[in-house]
């Protein structure tokens, strides 16, 4: 089937196209809902120089945090990072550099790129180190940033299910940052735990439409958990 | 004496109202949970994408792709929804939230609050925190009133680099609880036990203290 069909049937296919000095944006929270083989993909590939938005940056080992074994990070775009003692070494050694930015913001940003708005006004960071060097404006009595948008050259998303169109369902919280990061790629490229028939996924749940997919590969995911929390 | 943790918790759970959508951070907050009131209904707001979250779950009920803005593992009540964090942040951007709870390292006379960043130690980030004190209207700060080497927490001006600026309203430590208003902090209620001259002693900020000064109530047993 060509036309709409999204599916690729390797690691190595879906993230063709990658080059040195990309920007990748990345879905997950924590280690919820991230696109863990993809991510080893890149590690695979040893692509360098690479700027990755993201709200965190992984563990030791797992997720984003492999990216960092061999370098290839040249920066992050994050809200909360340094879970991994290699962020914080890379870090401080000046190795890596970093853009915190606060989670609704990075959000709203990545939105706002794959829905082609540039810039938009947060009060989010007002009056913090945030607003350094950006335009403060005034609507009814109040102090707003302009902040801009956030596109990248290739988006990685883990998905629960898609369809062969590239409509794609998340599972519970492992939705987070995935949706978003979908659509401000130029090239989207989404994981998956299971790949269904086209019809099957009912089109008014469809989080993802198959508009913003450029590819859907399916994997088989360790989920690991990062607090494991157990009601006492 | 001064309050302990759970105190503090019981403290902000007074209050909560029936129908609020409520916003806890990580640390004296997340406890705020366990002091619910029975007959009350209070929807928590978890800002990585979940509005109902529920308990922590057990060995056969746990699922790493369900977790909060702490990235413990959690459970969602009937009536939870799930969506994205553009959506999470909507809600909380557009002041949806009815009361938003949060720990910070400072607090000011105006209202700014200082909780992310230290100078010379590793920053990890603000996470979501400069989103909820700038969205919510409702904010209580949780934090103890002075730090382990008696340094003043309630100042004339934050000295850290802000998380938000004239945003804070309420303030409760282990000592007092307190409303900031035109350039000063309102000592409202005492901690049991506790003299308002040594709340006086360790607010730096502008303190005014009216004539009678409570002590909070706490209900027995819990």
């Amino acid at each position: 089937m060509a036309g709409f069909d999204k599916v690729v049937s390797s690691y190595e296919e879906a993230m063709q196209g990658l080059e040195d000095g990309m920007t990748i944006l990345a879905g997950g929270f924590g280690l919820c809902g991230i696109p863990e083989n993809l991510i080893a993909e890149i590690q695979r590939r040893g692509t360098t120089g690479l700027t990755i938005v993201s709200n965190n940056c992984g563990v030791d080992g797992f997720g984003l945090g492999l990216l960092l074994e061999k370098k290839q990070v040249k920066k992050m775009i994050s809200s909360y990072v340094g879970e991994n003692a290699l962020f914080e070494k890379q870090l401080l050694d000046g190795e890596l550099e970093v853009e915190l930015t606060p989670q609704g913001t990075l959000a709203e940003k990545m939105r706002a790129g794959g829905a082609g708005i540039p810039a938009f006004y947060t009060a989010t960071g007002v009056g913090t180190p945030v607003a350094e060097g950006k335009e403060v404006r005034v609507f009814a009595g109040r102090e707003y940033l302009l902040e801009e948008a956030i596109t990248g050259e290739f988006a990685i998303v883990k998905g629960w299910k898609a369809d062969r169109y590239g409509n794609v369902i998340y599972r519970h919280t492992a939705q987070n940052f995935n949706p978003l990061a979908a659509t401000a790629g130029k090239i989207t490229v989404v994981e998956v735990e299971e790949i269904v028939d086209v019809g099957e996924l009912e089109p008014s749940q469809i989080h993802t439409p198959g508009i913003y997919v450029d590819r859907v590969v399916l994997g088989t995911f360790e989920k690991r958990i990062e607090k494991r929390t157990l009601k006492e | 004496m001064a309050l302990t943790r759970e105190q503090m918790a019981q403290r902000v759970a007074q209050e909560l109202k029936d129908g609020f959508y409520v916003n806890l951070g990580i640390g004296i907050p997340t406890l705020v949970a366990n002091y619910i009131p029975q007959d009350m209904a209070v929807m928590l707001q978890s800002e990585n994408g979940l509005l109902g979250m529920g308990e922590f779950p057990t060995e056969e009920t746990i699922d790493a792709d369900m977790i909060n803005a702490g990235k413990q593992t959690v459970t969602a009540i009937k009536g939870a929804s799930i969506f994205s964090s553009a959506e999470s942040f909507a809600m909380i951007r557009g002041g949806h939230v009815d009361l938003t709870v949060l720990g910070a390292f400072e607090v000011d006379v105006q209202g700014s609050i200082a909780s992310w960043m230290i100078p010379n130690k590793l920053v990890k980030g603000m996470g979501g925190a400069m989103d909820l004190v700038a969205g919510a209207d409702n904010i209580i700060v949780t934090m103890t009133h002075a730090s382990k080497d008696g340094d003043s927490k309630l100042l004339e001006s934050c000295r850290l680099p802000l998380t938000g600026k004239g945003c804070i309203k309420k303030v409760l430590t282990d000592l007092a609880w307190l409303e900031i208003e035109n350039g000063a902090f309102i000592l409202k209620e005492r901690a049991p036990g506790v003299t308002v001259e040594e709340i006086q002693a360790k607010t730096q900020g502008k303190l005014i203290v009216p004539d009678d000064v409570p002590e909070m109530q706490f209900a027995q047993a819990s």
